[in-house]
Parts: structure tokens; sequence; C-alpha cells
């Protein structure tokens, strides 16, 4: 018997600290049986429409079971092509120019070990998704996090890009609209960033995952602004707009050069994504958009409510231009975000996420989900307020 | 568009005070759309769906589908007999339809025996049906919506997840 097997994981990888979100998570675990409404989740609260469903049973029944060609089947990189020209504004040869993965996340972690040399140096906005500082660290490079505000309703400013950065920078990585936030940028702000970026010859990655959940005004990608497809890889999957989470499917787009780099790591450790998933996902983009519509109407109405009953109650929210998240200032309650969280759970049973889950800018706000159901959602609301009232 | 209709089109289920919150107005606001709308008639009432094969002691109904072929006539078309024929208690719905039958009926009564007289009493009999043909159900997989045996499982979703 070894003496301390912790010796044996890699030093890097022992310097990664635990995500705030399984912390969390384990806390709400405990509590398995009672009335618990759940804020915290990120994914949809539908279930994958029928007809994508019924598609993969029927790729099942005509025995398509075998590995794909590791940039995934062509039939969905035609469509991958077609849907983002027709809602991005930008466009990609199926043949060499698109990778089918395994959800974003792998064709994030792709990205930077295709990038990234050790000692890089990658510029992130932060509060931002758990995993883009930990990838980051795992590759040997240097996160350097950009701060986004409330005033700005959590949109990354030019300026702040631009006092962040530092000599040496590579990357941007961006993800707009943006979980926890749901902060994007409008074009125009986009258009300076996309410039910052041509003068300090940064390569951008987008994780565009939430575009389809805008609901005020229209997304742009910064991929279509003039100059910007060369050093773009544009990010995207399925899991939020089509509710396809569990199906791990996702894609990248960018010049051939840059999508041969990521798809050589790709064939090496990942070979291909799922062939049912892929399946899948081809129905989702030729007949699932009325689907996408429906459930974005959704999101909007619970939006608005929300984010007005939070306002209400005193915890002061900014207007989230999309996603499926709120992420209310909870200082009012004389509470730290952590402490707000776990009271609000024990007390009340609604599990929301502390803001700094999702990286120190994210202090004193917690991320709430509103993917739930019309009367979860106003239960959860009437519990919270109680607690907060409870709280002065 | 009449934003509580918006609602009653989705059928999310909602209480009225629920209405007011998701809309974004006053219960009396919502009262007052649903009070509009009745007087347009556009709003009719409320029904619920019930799966009563679950329930042992709810009287069992037989329903039947009878396609009826009638006679149109000069200035009324169907719509004399297609209203005479709806207001049987014993109709649930009636629809006109295009193809080989004109009305499509939907009946339901306390046994098959009721039903079948009720098709050959009262609806063969009436001046202008030239014919009926009566289709029993059998079983029912899915109403106005919902699926009748499970449908989905449970939500499994984790309760916090990144």
């Amino acid at each position: 018997m070894s003496k301390d097997q912790k010796q044996w994981v890699a030093g890097h990888v022992a310097a990664l600290p635990k995500s705030g979100i399984r912390d969390f998570f384990e806390l709400v675990a405990k509590l398995k049986g009672q009335d618990v409404i759940s804020l915290g989740v990120g994914e949809p609260d539908f279930v994958t429409p029928w007809h994508i469903r019924e598609s993969a049973i029927f790729a099942l029944e005509r025995g398509k079971t075998y590995y794909t060609s590791n940039l995934g089947l062509i039939e969905l990189r035609r469509a991958i092509n077609a849907y983002v020209e027709e809602h991005f504004n930008v466009s990609y040869r199926p043949d060499d120019q698109v990778l089918v993965t395994v959800g974003v996340s792998e064709a994030l972690d792709l990205a930077f070990r295709a990038f990234c040399n050790p000692g890089d140096k990658v510029l992130y906005h932060q509060p931002c998704y758990v995993s883009y500082h930990p990838s980051i660290a795992l590759v040997h490079a240097q996160g350097i996090a950009v701060p986004t505000y409330a005033k700005d309703n959590f949109a990354l400013t030019a300026e702040a890009l631009s006092a962040a950065w530092q000599p040496g920078a590579k990357i941007l990585m961006l993800n707009l609209p943006c979980n926890p936030t749901g902060g994007t940028c409008s074009r125009e702000q986009l258009e300076k960033i996309a410039a910052f970026c041509r003068e300090k010859d940064l390569l951008v990655l987008s994780d565009e995952i939430y575009s389809e959940l805008t609901f005020d005004g229209t997304h742009t990608s910064i991929a279509s602004l003039p100059g910007m497809a060369e050093r773009t890889i544009f990010l995207h999957g399925f899991s939020k707009a089509f509710a396809m989470t569990g199906w791990r499917i996702g894609y990248a787009c960018g010049p051939a050069s840059l999508i041969d780099a990521m798809m050589k790591v790709h064939q090496y450790s990942m070979m291909c994504a799922s062939i049912i998933a892929q399946e899948a996902a081809i129905e989702a983009l030729q007949r699932g958009w009325d689907n996408v519509l429906k459930m974005r109407e959704q999101y909007h109405r619970r939006r608005d409510l929300i984010v007005r009953r939070f306002n209400e109650i005193g915890l002061t929210c900014h207007q989230p231009r999309g996603s499926f998240y709120a992420f209310p200032n909870i200082t009012s309650s004389g509470l730290s975000e952590k402490e707000f969280s776990i009271n609000l759970i024990d007390k009340e049973k609604v599990a929301v996420v502390p803001g700094t889950a999702f990286g120190a800018n994210g202090a004193g706000h917690v991320r709430a989900c509103f993917a739930t159901a019309y009367d979860q959602l106003i239960e959860a609301c009437d519990r919270i307020e109680r607690f907060v009232h409870a709280k002065r | 568009m009449n934003p509580v209709l918006k609602l009653l089109i989705e059928g999310s289920n909602l209480t009225v005070g629920q209405m007011a919150e998701v809309a974004g107005m006053t219960e009396s606001d919502v009262n007052q759309h649903l009070e509009q709308l009745k007087k347009e008639k556009i709003f009719l009432g409320w029904r619920p769906v019930l799966d009563l094969s679950r329930e042992a002691a709810a009287a069992v109904a037989v329903r039947a589908v009878i396609e009826v072929k009638i006679t149109p006539e000069r200035g009324g078309g169907f719509n004399r007999l297609a209203d005479r024929i709806s207001r049987f208690d014993e109709v649930e719905s009636c629809y006109l339809m295009s193809g080989a039958y004109d009305l499509l009926v939907f009946v339901k009564g306390p046994s098959l025996q009721r039903v079948a007289a009720f098709v050959s009493e009262k609806l063969s009999t009436v001046d202008g049906v030239i014919s009926t043909s009566t289709h029993f159900m059998l079983r029912s997989y899915k109403e106005q919506g919902f699926l009748l045996n499970g449908g989905e499982v449970q939500n499994t979703r984790l309760n916090v997840a990144p």
C-alpha cells in the first residue's frame, strides 16, 4: 500500500480548485425528498422535442451504430453550415471548416489544447462559466480575467478588455450571452472588441451556446464582423436552444488550418461524437426551429417575471438580454452570496448558486436559473421574498 | 393578441393569480380579459382532462365516433342539421368534414346499448341523415395533448449544475 496515493496526481490538477458548484450540489443533495425548488440548474426544463428523439430511435432501428468521420457526419456538417449561415451570417465549408464535438465543452477543451503553449495568455470575461479558468490551467496557460459589471448589464466592454490586456496575450475567450449573467454585447460594443482583437492580433474563441435565447434585439456573432472570421473559432451546440443537454453534441467552425489542429486532438482522444446524437442533431437543425421559438418565448416571459420580482423584493437585478439566468445583486440582504445561498436553501428550500462560483467578480450576486415552470417560479419568488423580508 | 388568450392557447394551466404574475398585470386585469373573452364567445369555459380508466369508482363510459352522411339543404348547407345533432347531450363534439362523409360526431354514453340506441333511435332518424357508421373506441392513448400512459419520466434534472 502506497503511503499517499495523492502523490500520483499531477501537480497542476491537484492545484485546480474544487468547483463552487460542486460544493453546493452536495449541500442540496442532502435535502433529497424535501420540497426543494431548484433555480440552481444550468439546463432547460423542456425535454428534447419528440421529433428529435424519434429520429434518434429511427437511426438506431436502421443500424446506425458505427463510428463516423472524425469531423462528424457530412450531412450534419452541411446542415450546420446552412444553419450558421442563416442565423449568424457567416459561412463555413462543411468539408474542412466544421468539426462536430461532444458538446461545446469538448470543443473548448480542444481549442485550448490546440492553440495554447505553456505560459500563453488567455483573456476571458468574468463572471463566467465555471470551466473556462480550469480548462486554461489544464493546458498550462495563464488566464487573465476581464471584469464585467452590473452597470453595463454585464456586457464586456472594450475599455475593460484594454485595461486587462497584457503584452503577449494570445486568445480572447467570449461567451455571449453569458452564463451566469445573461450579459451580451450590442453590435457596436462587439465592433469595438473586434477592432481591439485585430489591433492586438488576438485569436477569438466565441462560445455562443445561448445565442438563440436572446430576448432583446438580435444576436450578433463576432465571427460575422469584417476581418473576424479568419481569427475566430465559432463554438456552438444543441444543448440550450434545442433542449439537448444530455446528448452531448456541439461544434466548432473556423479557418481550416485551425479546425485541422483541433481535429488532430479530437481524433486521438474522442475520435467522433456519438452517431445517435449526430443523427438527432440533423433533425434538430432541419425541423427544430419552431420549437426553439416556442421555448424562447417561454423563457422570455419567465425572465420578465423573475427580474420584476427580484427588483420588487429589493434585490437589484439587471435585465439579462439572453440565456436563462438572472443574476441579482443580493447585498441589500446584508449577507454574502454564499451565506445568502446557504441560508435560503436551509430556511426556504430554494436553491440558487453563489455568484463567486463563477469567479471573484460574481461576489454579491447569485445565479437564479429561470428554466422552470411558472408555478414553481412564482412559488420560488414568494419564498425568496419571505426570506429577504425576514432578514430585514 | 390578448395576453390572457395567449396563455390559454398554450394550455399552461395557471390560476388567475399565476396568470397575472406571468403576464405582468394585476389579477383584476386578468379577470377583465377573461370576461371580455367570454363576452366575445372566444373563451367558452373550463373542462378538466381526466383519465377515468385509473378511477375504479368512476362510471364506465362508452365512447364512439360516428361518421354521418347528411343531405345539405338549400340556403343552409349543413349547418342546421349539424346544429340539431350537436344539441343532443350524448354528443361531445361534432365536426363538418371533407371526404367520404359529412359530419364526424363524438358520442358518449353509459353503455354500449345506450350509445347504440342513441344512434339508431335519435341520430339516424333525423330527417336528412342518409347513413351512419359507428366506431366504438377501445382505448385512449392521448387526450387533448396529455399522454395517458406515463408520458415523460419524472424530471431527472440535477438540482444544481454549471
